[in-house]
């Protein structure tokens, strides 16, 4: 591995202003350099010694490149995105001086410098390719050049489940946009107005992004949640609770906040669990006051009931404005039993997946078809008497 | 650094809604105009609520794919914005002259430009006459020709019409066509007896909806009597009445679009260069092809929610 000239020459402008990057340190003091990586220490170099020094602390030095002279951008989501990408640490501390940020707790992946690497570690990796999880989307930093790499960085992208699929049979793509496409409909093409529903088709790849175009690539799939990660690991995610939206809503929307309290559980039991939303929901009934049930274990959190809860919750405020009923039917235990089966496979989504021929399950199209011809009058409706008038 | 925001409605139900928002987007970041260019939408993601923290550009232009100033822009977008100090008086409109408002957005700390919607601006009258000749595949179509602007009517919002009729009279007094005039869907004078009002045997029919959907693919359609059902699709020019109608679908996907975001944006100040004319260029190039002339009946059908 070689340092190129330019590099060394643009580190060389720098140094005078001293550099301290990564575990690089360089410093001038009239003419005279130290050098200093967390291996070697060099101290009263003139400028030819400093230029031999660094050649054999390429790594560092190219590493230096990469991110402060090309990517550049400190303090900013997308940086702390790229860095994540590849372990490094994402404060741009020094390894064992990084923030943990409050992803520590939860499972590996979700670190955010927790298990940080320092350059020559980072570097080995990145010839083998740096593997990290967004979501459904799984993310490859490696080097352009794996055989003599300069430090120039590119990101291959696709999806979980396609981790052992052979790069051929994946649709390749190199234009962020087409991520809109990809996300537009599940693997049974179906319309995914929530982007962050677990069901990202797969067979696609895209492949040699470069850092900016990894970044847009991601937001196409999972929108906001970059910036929003960020803002988590610096401590300053805002929240807006389920009343404060729900207040806030105007036009057809205004009915939302006489939800009852009782019914906004119902309703993230229903729609921000993990088996149907990626995001965390970080969101409550309102400051101080929790939801019984749990936010989940998504990758990102959620700051905010989204417009398809708040859609769905106009719905449940006009129907629970209705008032209960008693009603006479007459079934038998296992037609009752069956209800249940019908209401719980609708639920899950797995209608299609019970067999045609499998009368046992209560779901099956058959047994829904039989009990509707049995209890069902000319109307098509349920033979139920009220009772409670 | 500055961004352009393309603020639009989206839709749960209909994946289509969004495709023009793509679309203009899209030209726009090919001119290179702004450092970012980011799509927002109320019922899709990034939603208004969370667009202006992904961007990194300190001053935001916000521009709103909407037909007119109401609900939408006057009080949604703003809000959903995080603008605290929004007021409607900002824009001193009569309900078809909004230009812009400088604003802060408090939740990033970051100049947002709030303009007008793209449905008022004077260019969208362009658009209009463009749409005209690329669904007749004739530039200098007006000879002969009525032309008509159709709009929603009174639904929830009393500067709809404006807009329309706005646009109307501005054709009208251009001498270009031999007849114009303003129709509703939900209100008199309606394009359900679009012929009634021509003496023309040519009318094109204008539909200044953003997006194609359920009331430009299907409703309208059917209500002109170009078809007997909107799955069977239409012939453009159709005969109903002894007329020949040239319905173009919803004006929102006319390349030229593109246009009327990029002169919204350099109204409020932001520094375009020589984009519109790139802009131009391609909806001209495309208009002479006739690459995307006319609508694709069954395309986009579906519920506006
Ligand atoms: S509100 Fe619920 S469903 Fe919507 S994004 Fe947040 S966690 Fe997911």
């Amino acid at each position: 591995m070689t340092v190129a000239t330019d590099d060394l020459e643009i580190l060389l402008e720098r140094a005078s202003a001293g550099v301290a990057f990564d575990g690089l340190h360089v410093a001038e003091t009239d003419g005279e350099y130290t050098l200093e990586t967390p291996v070697n220490e060099w101290t009263g170099l003139n400028e030819t010694d400093l230029r031999q020094a660094l050649e054999s602390a390429d790594e560092y030095v190219t590493n230096w490149r990469y991110w402060q002279e090309e990517i550049g951008s400190e303090g900013t989501a997308r940086r702390a995105f790229l860095r994540w990408c590849e372990r490094a640490p994402v404060t741009d501390a020094e390894p064992d001086e990084a923030t943990t940020g409050p992803w520590s707790d939860g499972d590996g992946d979700a670190d955010a410098d927790g298990d940080a690497l320092p350059v020559h570690e980072r570097y080995d990796a990145l010839r083998d390719g740096i593997n990290r999880e967004w979501g459904q989307l799984s993310i490859t930093a490696r080097f352009v050049d794996i055989d003599d790499p300069d430090g120039e960085r590119v990101y291959d992208l696709w999806h979980v489940d396609d981790a052992g699929t052979d790069l051929g049979d994946l649709e390749v793509y190199d234009d962020p946009r087409d991520a809109r496409d990809l996300a537009t409909y599940d693997e049974d093409g179906r319309y995914r107005p929530l982007k962050t529903a677990p069901t990202l088709p797969g067979g696609w790849t895209f492949t040699g992004l470069s850092g900016d175009e990894l970044v847009e690539t991601v937001e196409f799939f999972y929108p906001a949640t970059v910036a929003n990660w960020h803002r988590e690991l610096r401590g300053n995610l805002d929240v807006d609770h389920w009343l404060e939206t729900a207040e806030r809503q105007t036009g057809i929307y205004d009915v939302i906040d006489e939800l009852p309290r009782e019914a906004v559980e119902w309703m993230v039991e229903a729609c921000c669990v993990d088996s149907q939303c990626l995001r965390r929901r970080e969101w409550q009934y309102e400051e101080g006051d929790d939801l019984d049930v749990d936010g989940g274990d998504g990758p990102f959190p959620c700051r905010e009931p989204c417009s398809l809860v708040i859609a769905a919750a106009r719905k449940w405020a006009i129907l629970e404005s209705e008032s209960e009923r008693t009603y006479e039917l007459e079934l038998t235990t296992s037609e009752l039993n069956q209800l249940e089966e019908l209401i719980d496979a609708v639920a899950e989504g797995h209608t299609d997946e019970i067999r045609e021929a499998d009368v046992n399950d209560g779901a099956n199209r058959y047994r829904a078809r039989y009990l509707r011809a049995k209890r069902f009058d000319d109307e098509g409706d349920l033979e139920a008497t009220q009772v409670d008038e | 650094m500055q961004a352009l925001v393309i603020a639009a409605h989206g839709s749960h139900l209909n994946p289509d809604a969004s495709d023009p928002t793509y679309a203009h987007a899209d030209t726009i970041r090919e001119t290179g105009a702004f450092d970012e260019v980011r799509e927002a939408f109320w019922k899709e993601e990034p939603h208004f609520r969370e667009v202006i923290r992904t961007l990194e550009s300190d001053e935001v232009f916000v521009v709103p794919l909407f037909i007119s100033e109401g609900y939408f822009t006057e009080q949604i977008i703003p809000r959903e914005l995080r603008l605290d100090d929004w007021d409607p008086d900002q824009w001193e409109s009569d309900g078809t002259s909004a230009s812009q408002a400088t604003l802060e957005a408090e939740d990033v700390g970051k100049t947002i430009h709030y303009c007008g919607p793209v449905g008022t601006h004077d260019a969208m009258t362009d658009v209009i006459i463009q749409r005209a000749e690329t669904a007749t595949e004739d530039p200098n179509v007006g000879d002969g020709f009525g032309l008509t602007v159709v709009g929603h009517g009174t639904d929830r919002n009393e500067n709809s019409a404006k807009a329309i009729e706005y646009h109307s009279d501005r054709i009208a007094e251009r001498d270009r066509f031999d007849e114009v005039t303003a129709l509703f869907m939900d209100e008199e004078p309606e394009v359900d007896d679009v012929t009634d009002y021509f003496e023309s045997d040519d009318i094109v029919v204008v539909p200044l909806f953003i997006a194609d959907g359920y009331h430009t693919q299907e409703d309208i359609p059917e209500d002109m009597g170009l078809t007997e059902d909107y799955r069977l699709g239409w012939d453009v020019p159709s005969e109903v009445d002894g007329h020949q109608i040239w319905y173009t679908g919803a004006v929102g996907t006319e390349d030229l679009l593109a246009d009327v975001l990029l002169e919204r944006a350099a109204d409020a100040g932001a520094d375009i260069g020589d984009a519109r004319e790139a802009v131009q260029k391609l909806a001209a190039s495309v208009a002479e092809t006739g690459a995307d002339s006319g609508p694709e009946p069954n395309a986009g059908a579906g519920a506006g929610d």
